[in-house]
């Protein structure tokens, strides 16, 4: 062609088919690391905390002695890891009775097995609902015993990782219809129910846990008749559980002002009752919006059960504490807190890796 | 063609609205407004925006309240009654500008939901019922997807279904097919040719003047809050009397 006419550059006479996209350009490894200042500068950095890391390597892998019942072998300098074999079962059961053991690890197994049943939201309902009710009833009788031939053990002596798994499961699991009622009731139009979801609201985030908690545990049985005994690990819970709502309960009422008025309105317009349209209609969407934020709470809820050792439970991280302070062992307190932190780093990745899928799967709606 | 009379007697109406007024705080959204729709009938309203249009049908199913006036629908006042409320609204199904459907749910699930949480159906009729008028709509194919995945005129069409499914004597449309692109305009009119065909009760809010033309038996001009020309299609179109009507047209029809 030789001339140009105003056709030739507007309108296309045929449908092209569709092409491969052309494929993304990759810049050569030393190019990226070092191909500017600012990524030299990254670069060199990066290699200088790893550097730095090597003697916690030599500290940890190197120099650490493996050997198993053996407290003498760890005066050598490096990490003591053969206290961890050692202590294992202390650390992780505390004070419960070393030959009923065996029920903690049953109580872990079950919740293990509830937790990996109920990750599919396909499967949530109201059985599931029974179902957990039926396994924390059995969980708790496993604990305490005293019937069936299992010898009776008080909460003083539960301790580990079974009450930092009941704790932050139960807080949470209890927290959360609780904190449902208090993000409606905020944002009620009824006088009483929304002062009293904004008071106690307010008031319990007001207020720093650990001062809760010596409010539970400490303050609580002298303001109660002395006939009334609520044991400890009740009183931190209830602690826990309340905490727990109050961050739910404002994490949820984000979700619920995020519904757009059409929703409610369609609801009305069809007929249902609004009681049934906030369960129903309302709420799954509220949820599903803040399933970060959930997360969020919920990884934080695990890891405040920690602060219950101030008040003298023995949750995982005080056991590990009490095992690092046997003069046998040359006070091997990085090793045991490591050891536990790994416990709660595994547990927190867990959860956020499941709210990650989770909202994949809600995305996979196509929600506007 | 039915008759030009506006004010027919309250037994036969399906829908009476007899002086009524609303406000929203200080703003006098609807004044004096009276419009009587027998059972059958189909009315078209139409006007600027601002006008009052949406905020009149959206009071005869109660989703705003009026403070001044009289609302009767199938023989029943609307009050502060909730078991009048609730009367109301079982007859009178609605469709809006903005769908409104149920993200979470599927489409079926949209349809039988509402049947069982609001009639107590059970679920395996509301969806055996559901499937029927997703097939009268014309997509029981998208019965497993989830409205986020749907055109904006599928998704008009499935809550077309959804308010049918309620088996209304009335049905109010709220500028059905303004949130749509314009080839998707069609599907939805389509849809509610053949319910006004079939002798459903409608009143819409459009400004779809063609439908207006082809459907309605009377076209209400509102402004102002106030309806002020209401006619059969053709005088209304065609030999306006009202000063603002006339302008109204000629800036909205090409």
């Amino acid at each position: 062609m030789t001339s140009l006419s105003i056709t030739d550059a507007y309108v296309s006479t045929e449908i092209r088919p569709a092409q491969k996209a052309p494929s993304a350009k990759r810049a050569p490894v030393l190019k990226a690391l070092f191909g500017d200042f600012l990524s030299a500068v990254l670069s060199i950095g990066a290699i200088a905390v790893v550097l730095s890391l090597l003697p916690a390597l030599k500290w940890g892998v190197v120099d650490a002695s493996w050997a198993v019942g053996d407290p003498a072998a760890c005066r050598s300098g490096g990490a003591c890891w053969a206290f961890i074999g050692a202590k294992l079962r202390f650390i992780l059961f505390g004070l419960y009775p070393p030959d009923e053991q065996w029920r903690p690890i049953i109580v872990m197994a079950l919740i293990l097995v509830m937790v990996l049943v109920s990750l599919s939201p396909s499967l949530w309902g109201r059985k599931l609902v029974v179902a957990w009710s039926a396994a924390i009833a059995i969980m708790l009788g496993l604990m305490w015993g005293g019937f069936a031939g299992m010898a009776f053990v008080p909460t003083s002596q539960w301790g580990g990782l079974p009450v930092t798994l009941l704790l932050a499961l139960l807080s949470l699991g209890l927290g959360f219809p609780f904190a449902i009622f208090l993000a409606l009731g905020r944002r009620s139009k009824l006088p009483i129910p929304r002062l009293l979801s904004v008071g106690l609201i307010e008031t319990i985030r007001g207020l720093p846990l650990v001062g809760l908690l010596f409010v539970a545990s400490i303050l609580l049985p002298l303001l109660l008749p002395p006939s009334w005994t609520i044991d400890k690990l009740g009183r931190t819970f209830a602690a826990l559980t309340v905490f727990a709502a109050a961050y739910l309960a404002e994490v949820i009422r984000g979700g619920l002002q995020a519904i757009p008025a059409g929703q409610i309105e369609a609801a009305k317009a069809l007929g249902i009752p609004h009681w049934k349209a906030i369960p129903y209609i309302v709420l799954p969407q509220a949820i599903q919006k803040v399933i970060p934020p959930l997360t969020n709470t919920a990884i934080i809820m695990v890891k405040n059960t920690s602060l219950v050792m101030i008040v003298g439970v023995f949750d995982m991280l005080s056991a590990s504490r009490s095992a690092a302070m046997d003069p046998v062992w040359p006070a091997p307190y990085a090793e045991a807190y490591l050891f536990v932190g790994l416990i709660y780093f595994a547990i927190c990745v867990g959860i956020s890796y499941y709210a990650r899928w989770l909202e994949m799967r809600v995305k996979a709606k196509d929600y506007r | 063609m039915t008759s030009l009379d506006q004010t027919a007697a309250v037994g036969e109406a399906a829908i009476s609205i007899k002086n009524v007024d609303k406000w929203y705080g200080n703003y006098h959204a609807l004044r004096n407004v009276n419009l009587s729709v027998g059972p059958g009938e189909r009315i078209v309203i139409c006007g600027p925006s601002g006008s009052g249009k949406s905020t009149l049908i959206r009071c005869v199913n109660h989703l705003e309240e009026h403070q001044r006036g009289e609302i009767i629908v199938n023989g029943v006042t609307l009050n502060d009654s909730l078991k009048n409320i609730d009367a109301i609204r079982r007859d009178v199904g609605m469709v809006f500008q903005h769908f409104n459907l149920f993200p979470h749910l599927s489409v079926l699930e949209n349809c039988a939901l509402p049947q069982i949480l609001s009639r107590g159906a059970p679920r395996k009729l509301a969806e055996e019922r559901g499937m029927q008028f997703l097939e009268r709509v014309r997509i029981p194919e998208q019965a497993q997807k989830y409205p986020g995945q749907l055109s904006g005129g599928q998704q008009q069409r499935v809550a077309i279904a959804r308010a049918l499914c309620m088996a209304p004597k009335v049905m109010l449309f709220d500028e059905p097919t303004s949130a749509l692109d314009p080839e998707m305009v069609k599907e939805v009119l389509d849809t509610m040719v053949s319910l006004a065909e079939e002798g459903m009760t409608m009143i819409v809010v459009t400004h779809e003047m063609g439908f207006a033309r082809r459907v309605a038996d009377r076209v209400v001009f509102m402004d102002q809050g106030a309806i002020v020309e209401s006619n059969v299609p053709d005088l209304f179109f065609d030999a306006p009397s009202n000063e603002r009507t006339r302008n109204f047209l000629s800036q909205i029809v090409h």
